[in-house]
């Protein structure tokens, strides 16, 4: 199979990826996917920074200025932490708990081509008449009156990468409970796989209420129904709520990995076990089920009433609690550990003061009272880019330099990461540091531009030039990217040489069935127990055996890509073209069809057999 | 285990649904899906309660005017004894009686049909006495919620048909029986949601 796989062509290798539903190659396919919308969306972010450098700027126009920050915040969210912290998932979960494959392989697939084809359905908007400009939180009495199809595009699109995502936390969830290796019960999975775990179970709860806000967004836009529309007895708060029952757990399902990532760091590199496991597994699960009962503190200036508002102010403070637990936990796992400060050491140590100054800057939007100050200034703006590129990004940066070996067998350059670790994060403070005053000062957010002389113009050229040292980091992790991927260099099983889990007991990259007979788990940080008592590996659980896998298949991509024909059609319906009907029918003749013929032919897989695994051992000896 | 394997009625499993990874895999899996599916109708619900009665102007027909209890009940009745056929089809395949199986799940399908028929009926009446989907937010939030039920039993006829169909030939086997079971389950879901929207909507919308 591996000789194979080194003689492939170019169009052999496409097809592979287009038809794979082997956990690894799907998660670099979000690893790309999420790359780059991680790059648009950056590029949409230097747009309103070079717009705002100076007062009164026409480098767009304000219609123009609407839809990339709508654009960049929808994109940032939904197209690029989203699909990288699900990169991360499918690349290492399986292989922190032992398993060969996820719960579902072909549902994986299906995730995937879902979110991909939705991302780019939305992001067509741009050469199709305009992008959605309402805001990434589209509120309804903004959307239903945007001209063209802008939020069209958002509502369909998010709709079908939505769905992809939905499915993704299912087949997260059932791989966790079902199919961990033996030994590991759940108080010995490592911490990613638990924050895994608990942001799939807040997917599966806070997901659905999205799709059904979306669709009754597309129903009164598209369809002629009436929910968000006052005149014929609707309300638009209604969207409000649905979007933040969602929008709030969304948060949390971003953080909780990147807190994953981190905590695995500070471990591995301070060569010590993570200081209060059980505490950290504690407060991970209280943030996810706290997470939904504070959506309203979105909502304070809505005018839902003082009892409301002083509920949610004090359930949104009660999170303050785990969290700190979880600040403490990682300051306690350096304390008299030996670090060792590489580039995910680096990111991890720069997370905790920047993601505490968003958390203080949390609690104080969280007081509804003094929020009616802050709402709808650039303090907001300020304080949820501290939590998410404070956080979220910084994990996400972290958590590619940490396992990039793994997913690749190459290792990235440390002294390249270093200097992208430097600009991005000066880069970062330099940026949004200076917005919180801005806000203070009385700049609202969502403007295209602001006059002179009312003290906002020094300022704002300090934040622009911070987000040029923001992209000039990006640039060079991407040189970094090329150049290790050009000088392809391989590395052994545990590249860092402190590695604690099951994934750096295998191969890097791990062999398309992961484990060739399933590791005994001993204990918390199993690899790392072996280490310590002086073996090379993991004591296998099982004898040498046939290994059930699953067929590749291209249906995923045909039931994606049917959806993604009968958006055109549902969209260009209203404008009555003749043409929608028929493409409508057709995609989801195409969507439905490829459903059927999955369930119709039966697919059982294939078995890799005993002598094979025996033969590729002893080539390798 | 292998799910290929032919089976008999000696070597059939007590859970032929969970015997094998792939079979236990999908019945979490389905379970897990069911608990989205609650939230999703619960999001329904919730936007039908506040949008209830509300239209643009009093001529227009409000839920006391509209709901009438002989021909829901009957829907109800047909939803409901549906939910049992298809719990007598799962012990059959239990059992590995395919026959009596595949007989319980077709009566299944044809009360599912019924219901439908009628759900078809009531919309078209609403819809003379001027209640439609694009008449007020009452009406967008009513076919929303009771339509989206609606798909759902078609979607679930469709999956229960092509099932039947499908293995109509090649009787029971590891492989497909965990799909029936999730089928059945997806089936006594739908019939649970009827029950809610039967009170919330129905029962609660004649009163008042
Ligand atoms: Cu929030």
């Amino acid at each position: 199979m591996s000789t194979i796989a080194q003689k492939k062509g170019f169009g052999a290798t496409v097809w592979d990826f287009l038809t794979t539903v082997d956990h690894k190659k799907i998660a670099i396919l979000y690893l790309i996917a999420g790359g780059f919308f991680f790059l648009v969306g950056g590029l949409e972010a230097v747009f309103i920074r070079i717009q705002l450098a100076v007062p009164n700027n026409d480098f767009v126009s304000a219609g123009a200025f609407n839809e990339i920050i709508t654009m960049h915040g929808t994109t940032m969210i939904f197209l690029a932490a989203m699909p990288l912290i699900f990169a991360f998932m499918n690349a290492v979960m399986p292989l922190q708990i032992g398993a060969r494959d996820v719960a579902f392989p072909f549902v994986n697939a299906l995730g995937f081509w879902l979110f991909f084809f939705g991302g780019i359905f939305l992001n067509l908007s741009w050469f199709l008449g305009g992008a959605p400009d309402a805001g990434w939180t589209s509120y309804a009495s903004l959307a239903l009156h945007s001209k063209g199809h802008g939020i069209d595009f958002y509502v369909l699109g998010l709709q079908i990468s939505g769905i992809g995502t939905l499915i993704g936390g299912i087949n997260f969830l059932v791989t966790i409970i079902n199919m961990r290796a033996p030994g590991m019960t759940y108080m010995r999975m490592p911490l990613f796989t638990w924050t895994t775990f608990v942001a799939s179970a807040l997917i599966l709860f806070a997901f659905p209420p999205l799709t059904v806000g979306l669709t009754l967004m597309m129903f009164d836009r598209l369809f002629g129904a009436n929910f968000f529309d006052v005149t014929m007895g609707g309300n638009t708060v209604i969207w409000e709520h649905l979007f933040w029952i969602f929008g709030h757990p969304e948060v949390y399902i971003l953080i909780l990995p990147a807190f994953g990532i981190f905590s695995e760091i500070f471990s591995i590199f301070s060569r010590k076990r993570l200081f209060g496991y059980s505490s950290m597994v504690f407060a991970t699960v209280l943030i996810g089920f706290l997470g939904f009962m504070v959506w309203a503190h979105h909502m304070f200036t809505t005018g839902l009433g003082p009892v409301a508002n002083a509920i949610f102010a004090v359930a949104t403070m009660a999170i303050g609690v785990p969290t700190g637990i979880k600040i403490f936990n990682w300051l306690f796992t350096m304390w008299g550990g030996s670090v060792k400060f590489t580039v995910p050491m680096y990111y991890a140590f720069g997370f905790i003061p920047s993601f505490v100054m968003g958390g203080v800057t949390g609690v104080m939007v969280a007081t509804a009272a003094a929020d009616y100050q802050y709402h709808d200034t650039y303090f907001v703006v300020a304080h949820f880019h501290y939590v998410i590129v404070g956080g979220v990004v910084l994990g996400i940066l972290a958590g590619v330099h940490l396992w990039w070996p793994k997913m690749f067998g190459t290792m990235l350059s440390e002294t390249l990461g270093k200097v992208t670790f430097w600009f991005f994060f000066i880069g970062f403070h330099l940026t949004f540091f200076i917005q919180h005053f801005l806000g203070l000062w009385g700049m609202p957010r969502r403007v295209f531009t602001y006059l002179p002389g009312q003290g906002f113009d020094t300022a704002n050229m300090v934040s622009s030039i911070g987000a040029a040292f923001m992209s000039i980091g990006v640039l060079v992790m991407l040189y970094n990217i090329i150049m290790t991927s050009v000088k392809n260099v391989k590395v052994g099983n545990d590249p860092w040489e402190d590695g604690r889990t099951l994934e750096w007991s295998i191969p890097s990259p791990p062999p398309f069935y992961n484990f060739k007979q399933l590791p005994l788990v001993r204990g918390l940080d199993a690899y790392w127990i072996e280490k310590m008592d002086g073996k090379k590996g993991m004591t296998p659980a099982e004898p040498l055996g046939d290994i059930h896998m699953p067929n590749g298949s291209f249906i995923p991509f045909m039931i994606a890509l049917g959806l993604f024909i009968a958006a055109f059609g549902a969209m260009y319906h209203v404008d009555k073209e003749a043409w929608a009907l028929p493409v409508l029918i057709i995609g989801l003749l195409v969507t439905f069809g490829s459903m059927f013929v999955r369930s119709i032919k039966d697919d059982h897989g294939f078995h890799i057999h005993k002598e094979e695994l025996q033969d590729e051992k002893g080539a390798k000896a | 285990m292998h799910a290929e394997e032919k089976m008999t009625y000696e070597t059939w499993p007590a859970e032929p649904e969970k015997s094998t990874l792939e079979a236990k895999n999908k019945f979490l899996g389905f379970w897990l899906f069911l608990g989205g599916e609650t939230v999703l109708f619960a999001t329904l619900f919730a936007t039908y309660l506040a949008l209830k009665d509300k239209v643009p102007n009093t001529s227009q027909p409000l839920a006391k005017d509209l709901f009438e209890l002989p021909l829901t009940f009957v829907a109800t009745m047909l939803l409901l004894t549906s939910s049992i056929t298809s719990v007598y089809a799962m012990y059959h395949m239990k059992n590995f009686a395919f026959k009596k199986m595949m007989l319980w799940l077709g009566l299944t399908v044809l009360l599912g049909l019924g219901f439908l028929g009628l759900e078809v009926y009531e919309f078209s009446h609403y819809v003379h006495e001027g209640h439609k989907f694009t008449s007020s937010a009452f009406g967008s939030a009513f076919y929303s919620l009771v339509g989206f039920h609606g798909g759902h039993v078609a979607f679930g006829l469709c999956w229960i048909l092509t099932l039947m169909i499908r293995n109509s030939k090649r009787g029971l086997s590891l492989y497909n029986a965990p799909k029936f079971y999730v089928a059945s389950l997806y089936w006594h879901f739908i019939d649970v949601v009827w029950v809610f929207i039967f009170t919330v909507v129905y029962l609660m919308g004649m009163v008042g």
